[in-house]
């Protein structure tokens, strides 16, 4: 799948997940831009985007996430395994 | 007037944001409006045991205490082993320490959870077989708990355990939100643990089923009895009547705790009957159906019809009926009534009943068991009061006595049980515990009385219950309930006629009622005024001297 496929997918999980319907992903958005992105939205998003893709991501690799381009990168690797 | 709002305190050992936020969602439905009070997570102990702590300064009208299997297990670890055996025994001395430093908050309910099973695999199925292992505590644990509930009123269990079971522990847990957020629940559990919570509390407030409303064919037996024949409807050991018969004996335990049980069925009535006379294999019987509807006309009519016989809230009834479209159709015209929307295949219909905890319930009373007949009666008396033409007639036919009492041993539970169910002739809907009613019933201040109901079709038990706070010459009358199954009696007239002979041999000169309208209890709107009240500000007002008897025809047993 190509990144930026990844990213329009996830970009409709996060609007669905913080209820913004305009919010626009870029690889480089972290947590920090977006108000409503927390540590609870978080953990929804990473259920949502497990569920979406099929994939299951490991303890450490949810916590090892810095932006959405480390998240695309990962879906990325985990549905080609 | 705005409601107050129900308070609810959360105490959890691990993180507790997601239960808050879906039990905000859960409670939408609620008719009170809800404020949620969540503590920093692992504060259970400091919350509860430090009498000046933001809980008891927030006195909540319920607590939720969730604790977990895995925070338990770390606690195990660090007993020495040669006090493991005696695990549980401290735990529960610690919850009957927090338990009695709960008390100070007044009328509080408290949810408290029980434990998840899991296996510390430590001993394998040895386990079971020696007290130094964790399930062996664990279990201790969880059956102390309910015994705990079992003899306090105000105490309700969150069966987690339960919910674990029915789940699977991958889907309850996740592993991997334990390690990064704390959390103990899986993100998707968090719905049905709150919604859990939310039976329970719906329960508490005085919100759950009494009537479960039954098809007949393809829901009590498999096949049609129109078509088929008594010889060929499945019921019974052999192939898929064998789910029939099991919903049948389940149907036959829900009533057997309380709940009122009709039938409804598009059928021949004669026909409809034959199986109940003639079926070796039917479990219900004819005694346990309160009303028995089957004709041609809508189901939605005849639901109707049993409710007008029942006179309970829609809101309080299910209507199970494997066919979509009948329950397509009794949902749209009766929104408020619970229908399930089965599974396609019969042999799951029982297992997802029984899944969906239509019947939670906050109290038992020993009145349960004898509704269904009390209804059965009911059904009678509409018969008959179809061949008078005055009603006056009829009710003087009836030969009404009721029994007079203050509160005692006897009627306390029944009279608890009433301020917690009865919503629609309610003027108040305050609700009181058992232990409320008892210390209300020995306290000079208030005055007591509940009234029974017999006539030639058998005895209504305890139908109407009213409390009086004595504010020197003028008496407030702080609740007036009755039960709606003795509506259009008279029962009123004959209430306040008693109220008023006390109030003048006591030398009371003023009567004071309130009518503080709910969703529910519209009924009771003019109550007051009917009865020859007058207005006053927000109350109503009857001088003593001013009380004419009003016609009843209930004499005083």
């Amino acid at each position: 799948m190509e990144l930026n496929d990844i990213l329009q997918q996830l970009n409709e999980i996060f609007k669905d997940i913080l209820d913004l319907d305009t919010l626009v992903l870029t690889p480089e958005t972290t947590a920090r831009d977006v108000e409503e992105w927390d540590s609870l939205s978080h953990i929804q998003i990473i259920v949502a985007a497990e569920k979406h893709f099929k994939i299951r991501l490991t303890a450490q690799e949810i916590q090892a996430l810095e932006n959405v381009g480390d998240m695309c990168k990962l879906v990325q690797k985990k549905s080609a395994q | 007037m705005a409601q107050p709002k129900y308070k609810i305190a959360l105490l959890g050992d691990s993180a507790t944001q997601f239960i808050v936020k879906s039990l905000n969602l859960s409670l939408k439905d609620l008719t009170m409006d809800i404020d949620i009070f969540e503590a920093d997570y692992n504060q259970i102990e400091r919350q509860i045991l430090d009498t000046t702590s933001e809980l008891y300064q927030y006195a909540p009208d319920v607590l939720i205490v969730l604790q977990s299997s895995q925070k338990l297990l770390q606690k195990f670890y660090k007993q020495p082993l040669e006090l493991r055996h005696l695990f549980a025994d401290q735990e529960m001395a610690q919850m009957d320490r927090m338990l009695l430093a709960l008390t100070s908050i007044p009328k509080l309910k408290i949810i408290w959870s029980n434990y998840t099973e899991i296996n510390d695999g430590v001993f394998g199925n040895y386990g079971n077989k020696t007290n130094k292992s964790f399930i062996y505590q664990l279990r201790k644990i969880n059956f102390e708990i309910m015994h705990r509930a079992s003899t306090n009123q105000a105490l309700f269990i969150n069966d987690l355990s339960l919910l674990q079971n029915r789940f699977g522990m991958a889907q309850y847990f996740d592993e991997r939100f334990y390690i990064n957020a704390n959390m103990t629940i899986g993100v998707e559990m968090t719905q049905h643990v709150a919604r859990n919570i939310r039976d329970i509390i719906f329960a508490i407030t005085g919100k759950f089923k009494k009537c479960l409303i039954l098809d007949l064919d393809n829901t009590l037996w498999g096949g049609v009895i129109g078509d088929d024949g008594i010889e060929n409807i499945q019921l019974g050991e052999l192939g898929i009547g064998k789910v029939f018969v099991e919903i049948q004996a389940w149907a036959k335990a829900l009533k057997d705790r309380g709940i009122i049980l009709a039938v409804c069925s598009k059928n021949n009535e004669e026909i409809a009957k034959e199986p109940f006379d003639k079926h070796p294999d039917m479990v219900l019987q004819w005694s346990d159906i309160a009303v028995f509807v089957a004709n041609w006309e809508s189901k939605v009519d005849n639901i109707r019809h049993i409710q007008s016989i029942l006179n309970i809230g829609f809101d309080s009834m299910v209507f199970v009926d494997d066919n979509p479209f009948e329950r397509n159709q009794v949902r749209e015209n009766i929104p408020e009534i619970t229908v399930p929307e089965l599974p396609e295949d019969p042999a799951e219909y029982l297992s997802f009943l029984q899944n969906c905890n239509l019947f939670e319930t906050a109290a038992l009373s020993e009145n349960d068991q004898k509704r269904t007949e009390q209804y059965q009666t009911e059904a009678k008396r509409k018969e008959l009061q179809k061949t008078f033409t005055n009603e006056d007639d009829f009710l003087q036919s009836l030969n009404m006595v009721s029994e007079v009492k203050s509160f005692d041993a006897f009627t306390i539970p029944r009279v608890a049980q009433l301020t917690q169910r009865s919503n629609q002739f309610n003027l108040r809907t305050v609700r009181y515990s058992e232990e409320d009613i008892r210390k209300i019933g020995e306290s000079d201040r208030y005055l007591t009385f509940s009234f029974t109901l017999e006539d030639i079709y058998g005895d209504n038990g305890l139908i109407s219950a009213i409390i009086i706070e004595k504010r020197a010459e003028v008496w407030f009358i702080d609740t007036w309930i009755m039960s709606c199954r003795v509506l259009k009696r008279g029962m009123e007239n004959f209430v306040l006629q008693i109220i008023m002979e006390a109030a003048k041999t006591s030398g009371a000169k003023q009567l004071v009622g309130e009518y503080l309208p709910t969703a529910k209890n519209q009924l009771v709107q003019d109550h007051y005024s009917s009865l020859g009240f007058s207005p006053q500000d927000a109350f109503w007002i009857l001088n003593t001297d001013d009380f004419v008897v009003r016609k009843n025809f209930i004499e005083r047993k």
